[in-house]
């Protein structure tokens, strides 16, 4: 794994010509206090909503780019898989949500010390998005925003 | 498009102050967009953290990443494999 290997031949051939968003320059913050005072947020691309909120919506062209909060204290198993790709196998995911949205080994780490706190609030979108423009003029600045705003120290990112 | 995605949000993320650490499953976009702290798990599309229902092997995997916040010798953009 780490290839494209996993992928069918047109999914590969997408993925070789495909024009990423190349990062330049490369911003870097270094922790600041120990992880044991951090607090910590999960960003995850697997999709997941609560029951209450909308799906993503895979009939966006270029990609849904909207995102959800997903509470602190929500009940893993309680997320429900909107990701709409069938470029990847979804049943571990739908077994158990950790495999993307560790909530339950987060609440771990705050037992043993290993980390502060975990954030009151966490952030889920729908991965695919291959024209990812409106994702970065909107979507992540108010993400970005929202965790300044809780005073997150230090972000998970999982894509799926 | 999924290692995509959270690297362009962990760059915002860092410019903000933020420390990020961001899951990769692919090396091609981890080394073509560039996420400030990568950590390059070895898993198939939709096992980011190795497998469900197993508690010990995902703490592994995070506790890898989270390794990578603490390691003051890294420089951006950090791609390490798991």
């Amino acid at each position: 794994m780490g290839d494209l290997n996993e992928f069918t031949l047109p999914v590969q051939l997408f993925l070789r010509a495909y024009r990423w968003r190349r990062i330049d320059p490369v911003p870097w913050t270094q922790l600041r206090k120990p992880l044991r005072e951090c607090r910590v947020v999960i960003v995850s691309s697997a999709g997941f909503v609560l029951a209450e909120q909308a799906p993503f919506d895979s009939s966006v062209k270029g990609g849904d780019s909207s995102f959800r909060e997903i509470p602190s204290e929500v009940e893993i198993n309680t997320l429900i898989d909107t990701h709409r790709s069938d470029a990847f196998d979804h049943t571990g995911l739908r077994q158990d949500p950790n495999l993307a949205f560790p909530m339950d080994r987060m609440r771990e780490l705050v037992l043993s010390g290993r980390i502060g706190s975990v954030n009151r609030r966490h952030i889920s979108f729908m991965g695919s998005i291959t024209a990812p423009g409106r994702f970065m003029r909107e979507s992540i600045p108010a993400m970005a925003e929202l965790l300044k705003n809780d005073s997150v120290d230090v972000a998970l990112l999982v894509p799926v | 498009m999924s290692n995509q995605a959270v690297s362009l949000v962990a760059a915002e993320l860092e410019r903000r102050g933020m420390a990020t650490v961001a899951i990769q499953l692919l090396r091609l976009p981890a080394e073509k967009v560039r996420p400030p702290r990568a950590l390059l798990v070895p898993f198939r599309h939709g096992y980011p953290l190795d497998a469900p229902a197993a508690p010990a092997r995902q703490r592994a995997v995070i506790e890898s990443a989270l390794r990578l916040l603490e390691d003051k010798t890294l420089e951006p953009p950090a791609i390490v494999e798991f």
